[in-house]
C-alpha cells in the first residue's frame, strides 16, 4: 500500500463590513426586516446602475497588501451571467480575468517549519440575495413549494479568495483559514465569522500517492461552518478518495456538502450541462484603477501581520499557544513580558488564562511589573496574585507590594492559629475523625481566613492533617 | 383654451420665450400640445400615454418610453413591462423636471429600442407625419413624430446604433447623439449598456443644444458619466470660415444610399463650402465596412445580459405557470417579441464558451480600432459628413419581416456609435417629398462644433420642416 498525499485549495468568501452596499448606497447589516435594505439599484430595476463602492475597493487592496500580492493597475468588473432567483439583475457583477489582487502568499507555521500557501487571487464581487426555499425535503429549489427572497444581502460586498492547492492536510487547512481569519479581522474589513456566514469556505481535495507532482481528479466541499468542520469533511473526503482509488475505482469530479450532524458527504446532483457563465466586461463600470499614492499609503499602514507574529511567537511556544496569544492580541505583551525576563511558557499561560480573566486591558499592563509577577507567582498566596492582576492595568501600578506578601510557610507562624481553629471548632474535629474527612477543606479555609489568605496553602494542609490524626 | 399657439411651427426657444413673457402659462402651453395629440394622434400614435399638466413652471417635453418616470408608467415599447410604474425617475427625467419642464407624455419606441421603424413596439407602430403610410424611423419614432407633428416643442430620445440621429432624419427633425458619457443612463431601460445614450430631438439646433445644456454632465449614479469638457453654446453664427469638413469615401461610395438621398447629401456638401469649409475627402474603410457585424455581436450580447432580469417576478408582466421555472418561461414566452428574443438568441451565442473569442471578443478589438480610425480622421478635419440614412421613410411593412433590411437602416450612424462620438442630424433637404438628413459627426465632446455646423446649415436652407400635409 502507498502512502497517499491530499492536495488541498480552498476558495474563501468574505463578506466586507462596509457601511454600505458595494454598488449602492443601501445599508449592509444583519437581522433588518425582509427586503427593507433594498433600493432599485440592488433589486434590479430597469435603468438602474451600479455605482462601486470606494471603501470595499480600498479594503480588498489593503487585503491584498497583506497577503503579499500584487495589486492590478486596473482591474475589471464582470458580469456572471446565470439565472436564479437569488440574482436580482440575472447575473452578478464580480470581477474575473483582471482581479484587483494576484500572486501572493501565506506562510503558515506548521511542526515541521514553515510552509508558503500560494495566494492565485482575491477579488471583489456582490454577495447574492438569500433563497429560503419553503416546503419540500431539501432545502433545495427542486420540489420546494415556494421560494421566499431576502434581497438584504443581495449586493453586499464580497472578496473572494482562491489559494493554489498548497495544503496537504486537513491541520495545515485549518491553520491557514485560522491565520487568514485573523489577518483579515485585524485589517478591520470583516468579522469573518463562520456562524453569521460573513466567511464562507469551500474545499477542493484531491489525493496523490506522495511524491506524485500529478493532480487528480478533485471534487468540491461545501457548507461546512466551522473550521472544525472543514477539518473533519476535509478528512472524509480524503479517506474516500483513497479508498476509492485502493480498490481500482477512479474519482469522479464532484460537488458535496458536509453535514455537520452525521459526518457524512452528501454529493450534490451532477448537472446536465457545464456552466456558461458567459461572462463579459461590466460596461456600466469603469476599470478600477487605484493611484500608485493610495496602494503606497495602504501597504505603509499596513500593521505587522499574524502570520508573521506566530511564527515568531512559535520560536519559544507551540502552535496552539502562539495562536491564542496572536488571535487574542496579547502578543505583544507577551514578547515584551519575556524580553522583561519571565518564562515564556509562564507568561503566556498567565497571560492567556488569568490576565484575560481579570479584564485588565493588554495595552495598559506594564510588561516589566508583569514579568515580575509571572516569576513570583509560585511563591506568593494565590488571592494575593489574583489581586494584583486585577489592578496591574491600573496607572502607576507596580508589584513591589504583592512580592512583598510571600506566602506564609514558616511552621512555627502557622502552628498557633491551626491549634486555634481545631479548638473552636470541635464539632468539626469529631466528625472528621468519625471519617469524614472532606472536613480537611473546612479547616485549611479557615486557618486562609485568618492569615488573609497569605499561608501557603500546602503547608496548612500538612499542619491540619498533622493535627487531626487520631 | 384662450392662448392660441401654432404648435406645429412653435420651437422650444419660443415657447420659453412666450413663457417667459407671461404670453402664455405652462399650463395653457401644456394643454395646447395635448390639443394637439388629441387631434393628430390617434392617426400617427407617437404617444403609448400621456400626462396632465403637473404645476411644472417652464414648457413641456416628450419623453420616449425608455426613460423611467416616477408614478408613471413605462414600458419600452415592451408587454413584458406592461404595468410597471418606476419608483424613481430617471435622471434625465429629474433634470428636465429641475428646468422646470412638464411631462406631455411618453412616447412609443421599438421595444427595448430594438429596430428602426417603431414596427417592433408591441403597442403598435407609429407613422410618420409626413406620409401616415411610412414609418417615422426607429426606434425613437414616437418622439420624432411627435416633434414633427407639433405634438411636442421637444423630445428625449436614446440612441444606441442611430435611435435618435435616423428618426430625426425621417421626420425633419434635428437629433443629437451626445458624446458617450455626457448623458446619464441612469433610469433608461437598458439595451446596450456601452453604446446607449440618452440624446434631445427638436426643430432647431438651437433647441436642440438648450436641451442638451439641460440633461448633459456627470451623474454621480452613473458611474460612466462625465463633466463636459466646455459648457454648451448656442449656435449663433451664420458662416462656417474655416471649418474642416471630412467626408468618408467609404461611406458616400455605399450602394444602399438613394439616389435622391445623395442628391440632398451632395447639395448640402455645396452649401457647406459656400459658408466657407474647407471640405475634403477621407478614410475610414474599416468603420463601414465592420461597423455593422461589430455592432450587430456587442450590441445583442449586451442586450442578452440586460434583458436577464425581466422574469415577472419583481415587476411588469407576468404569466403564471405550475413552477417557477415554467413562470418565468411563459412570461418570457409572452413578454418578448420577436426583436429582443432574436438579438437575445444572438448575443447569448455570441458570449458563450467556445464563441467569445471569435465573436464578443473579436468585435470588441475591432470596435478599438473603429476608435482609432476615428480619432485619426479627427487630426485633420472638426466635422465628418454623411447622409443620416440611406433612404427617406420607407413603408410600413417594407422591411419588417427582413431583419438585415432592417438593420441596413443604420449603416451611416452605426460606426460613429461604436466609436462613442456625437452625431447630429440636420434636415438638408428633400427625396420624393420626404425630408433627408444630414449626419456631422465630430470628435468626443465635440457637440459645440456641430451645434455650429448644424445651425449655419440649418439658416442657409431655411427649410419648411412642417409636414406638407399638417400646413
Ligand atoms: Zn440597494
Amino acid at each position: 500500500m502507498s502512502t497517499w498525499e491530499p492536495v488541498i485549495g480552498l476558495e474563501i468568501h468574505v463578506q466586507l463590513k462596509t457601511r454600505t452596499k458595494m454598488f449602492c448606497r443601501c445599508r449592509v447589516g444583519f437581522g433588518a426586516e425582509e427586503n427593507s435594505q433594498t433600493c432599485p439599484v440592488c433589486l434590479g430595476f430597469p435603468g438602474a446602475l451600479p455605482v462601486p463602492n470606494r471603501t470595499a475597493i480600498e479594503w480588498v487592496v489593503k487585503l491584498g497588501l497583506a497577503l503579499g500580492c500584487e495589486i492590478a493597475e486596473r482591474a475589471v468588473f464582470a458580469r456572471k451571467n446565470y439565472f436564479y432567483p437569488d440574482l436580482s439583475k440575472g447575473y452578478q457583477i464580480s470581477q474575473y480575468d483582471l482581479p484587483s489582487c494576484v500572486n501572493g502568499n501565506m506562510i503558515v507555521s506548521l511542526a515541521e517549519g514553515q510552509h508558503e500557501i500560494g495566494i492565485v487571487r482575491a477579488h471583489l464581487e456582490e454577495d447574492a440575495a438569500k433563497n429560503v426555499h419553503v416546503g419540500g425535503r431539501t432545502g433545495r429549489i427542486g420540489g420546494a413549494e415556494y421560494t421566499l427572497v431576502d434581497y438584504n444581502r443581495g449586493g453586499t460586498p464580497l472578496v473572494e479568495i482562491v489559494t493554489a492547492p498548497d495544503l496537504h492536510s486537513a491541520e495545515e487547512a485549518k491553520r491557514f483559514l485560522q491565520l487568514l481569519r485573523q489577518t483579515i479581522v485585524e485589517l478591520g474589513i470583516s468579522d469573518a465569522e463562520m456562524e453569521k456566514g460573513t466567511l464562507r469556505v469551500d474545499a477542493n481535495v484531491s489525493v496523490r500517492p506522495a511524491g506524485s507532482e500529478v493532480l487528480r481528479t478533485r471534487s468540491e466541499i461545501k457548507n461546512m461552518n466551522s473550521f472544525t468542520h472543514i477539518a473533519r469533511g476535509i478528512d472524509a473526503e480524503v479517506a474516500r478518495q483513497i479508498e476509492v482509488w485502493e480498490s481500482g475505482g477512479e474519482v469522479e469530479q464532484h460537488t458535496y456538502d458536509f453535514d455537520v450532524g452525521s459526518g457524512a458527504l452528501t454529493a450534490r446532483r451532477t448537472k446536465e450541462e457545464a456552466d456558461d457563465y458567459r461572462y463579459f466586461p461590466e460596461p456600466d463600470l469603469a476599470p478600477v484603477e487605484p493611484p500608485a499614492e493610495l496602494v503606497d499609503r495602504l501597504r505603509f499602514e499596513l500593521p505587522e501581520l499574524p502570520a508573521a507574529r506566530i511564527a515568531r511567537v512559535m520560536k519559544k511556544l507551540d502552535h496552539d499557544r502562539a495562536l491564542v496569544l496572536v488571535t487574542g492580541g496579547l502578543d505583544r505583551l507577551w514578547e515584551a513580558t519575556v524580553a522583561a525576563g519571565a518564562d515564556g511558557v509562564a507568561a503566556s499561560n498567565v497571560i492567556a488564562n488569568q490576565l484575560v480573566a481579570s479584564g485588565a486591558r493588554p495595552g495598559a499592563v506594564d510588561p516589566t511589573e508583569l514579568a515580575k509577577l509571572v516569576d513570583a507567582r509560585e511563591r506568593i498566596p494565590r488571592a494575593t496574585f489574583a489581586e494584583a492582576l486585577g489592578k496591574i492595568g491600573d496607572h502607576g501600578f507596580s508589584a513591589e507590594p504583592y512580592l512583598a506578601m510571600e506566602s506564609v510557610s514558616d511552621t512555627s507562624e502557622l502552628e498557633p492559629i491551626v491549634d486555634a481553629v481545631i479548638a473552636a471548632n470541635s464539632a468539626q474535629v469529631e466528625q472528621y475523625r468519625g471519617g469524614k474527612e472532606g472536613l480537611l477543606g473546612f479547616f485549611v479555609g479557615q486557618v486562609m481566613k485568618e492569615t488573609k489568605g497569605r499561608a501557603d496553602p500546602r503547608v496548612v494542609n500538612e499542619l491540619v492533617r498533622a493535627r487531626l490524626a487520631p | 383654451m384662450s392662448a392660441v399657439v401654432d404648435t406645429l411651427r412653435l420651437t422650444a426657444e419660443e415657447a420659453l420665450a412666450l413663457v417667459e413673457r407671461g404670453d402664455v402659462s405652462p399650463a395653457e402651453l401644456h394643454a395646447a400640445y395635448l390639443d394637439a395629440i388629441g387631434e393628430r394622434d390617434a392617426e400617427l400614435h407617437a404617444y403609448l400615454r400621456t400626462v396632465e399638466y403637473d404645476g411644472a413652471t417652464s414648457i413641456p417635453i416628450a419623453l420616449k418610453d425608455v426613460i423611467s418616470t416616477k408614478g408613471l408608467e413605462t414600458t419600452a415599447g415592451s408587454r413584458i413591462l406592461e404595468g410597471y410604474v418606476p419608483v424613481f425617475d430617471a435622471t434625465v427625467t429629474s433634470r428636465c423636471r429641475q428646468a422646470g419642464l412638464s411631462v406631455l407624455g411618453k412616447t412609443n419606441t421599438d421595444e427595448f429600442a430594438m429596430g428602426s421603424s417603431t414596427e417592433n413596439s408591441a403597442y403598435g407602430p407609429s407613422r410618420n407625419p409626413w406620409d401616415p403610410a411610412r414609418v417615422p424611423g426607429g426606434s425613437g419614432g414616437g418622439t420624432a413624430a411627435a416633434v414633427s407633428a407639433g405634438l411636442a416643442p421637444w423630445g428625449l430620445g436614446s440612441d444606441t446604433g442611430g435611435s435618435v440621429k435616423q428618426p430625426s432624419a425621417l421626420c425633419g427633425n434635428v437629433g443629437l447623439r451626445p458624446t458617450y458619457g455626457t448623458v446619464s443612463r441612469y433610469g433608461i431601460v437598458a439595451f446596450a449598456s456601452s453604446l446607449d445614450q440618452v440624446g434631445p430631438v427638436a426643430k432647431t439646433v438651437r433647441d436642440v443644444a438648450l436641451l442638451y445644456r439641460i440633461v448633459s454632465g456627470r451623474d454621480p449614479a452613473d458611474s460612466t458619466t462625465v463633466e463636459l469638457s466646455e459648457p454648451v453654446e448656442l449656435p449663433t453664427s451664420e458662416r462656417l470660415d474655416g471649418l474642416r469638413v471630412g467626408v468618408p469615401r467609404q461611406a458616400v461610395a455605399l450602394e444602399a444610399i438613394e439616389p435622391g438621398v445623395r442628391a440632398a447629401f451632395h447639395s448640402s456638401l455645396a452649401l457647406l463650402g459656400e459658408l466657407g469649409a474647407e471640405l475634403d475627402e477621407c478614410d475610414l474603410p474599416l468603420s463601414f465596412d465592420y461597423g455593422m457585424p461589430c455592432y450587430y455581436l456587442i450590441a445583442p450580447a449586451e442586450a442578452s445580459s440586460n434583458l436577464a432580469r425581466y422574469d415577472g417576478v419583481r415587476y411588469g408582466r407576468r404569466s403564471d405557470g405550475a413552477t417557477y421555472r415554467e413562470t418565468v418561461e411563459r412570461t418570457r414566452d409572452d413578454g418578448f417579441g420577436d426583436e429582443p428574443k432574436r438579438r437575445i438568441m444572438l448575443g447569448t451565442y455570441a458570449l458563450s464558451a467556445g464563441y467569445y473569442d471569435a465573436y464578443y471578443g473579436q468585435a470588441q478589438k475591432v470596435r478599438t480600432l473603429l476608435v482609432r480610425e476615428h480619432a485619426a480622421a479627427f487630426e485633420r478635419f472638426d466635422v465628418l459628413a454623411t447622409p443620416t440614412s440611406p433612404t427617406v421613410a420607407f413603408p410600413l411593412g417594407d422591411k419588417a419581416a427582413d431583419p438585415l433590411a432592417m438593420y441596413a437602416c443604420d449603416l451611416l450612424t452605426i460606426p460613429s456609435c461604436l466609436a462613442g462620438l456625437p452625431g447630429l442630424s440636420v434636415p438638408c433637404g428633400f427625396s420624393e417629398g420626404l425630408p433627408v438628413g444630414l449626419q456631422l459627426v465630430g470628435p468626443q465632446f465635440g457637440e459645440n462644433a456641430l451645434f455650429r455646423a448644424g445651425h449655419a446649415v440649418e439658416r442657409a436652407l431655411e427649410l419648411d420642416l412642417v409636414p406638407e400635409r399638417l400646413r
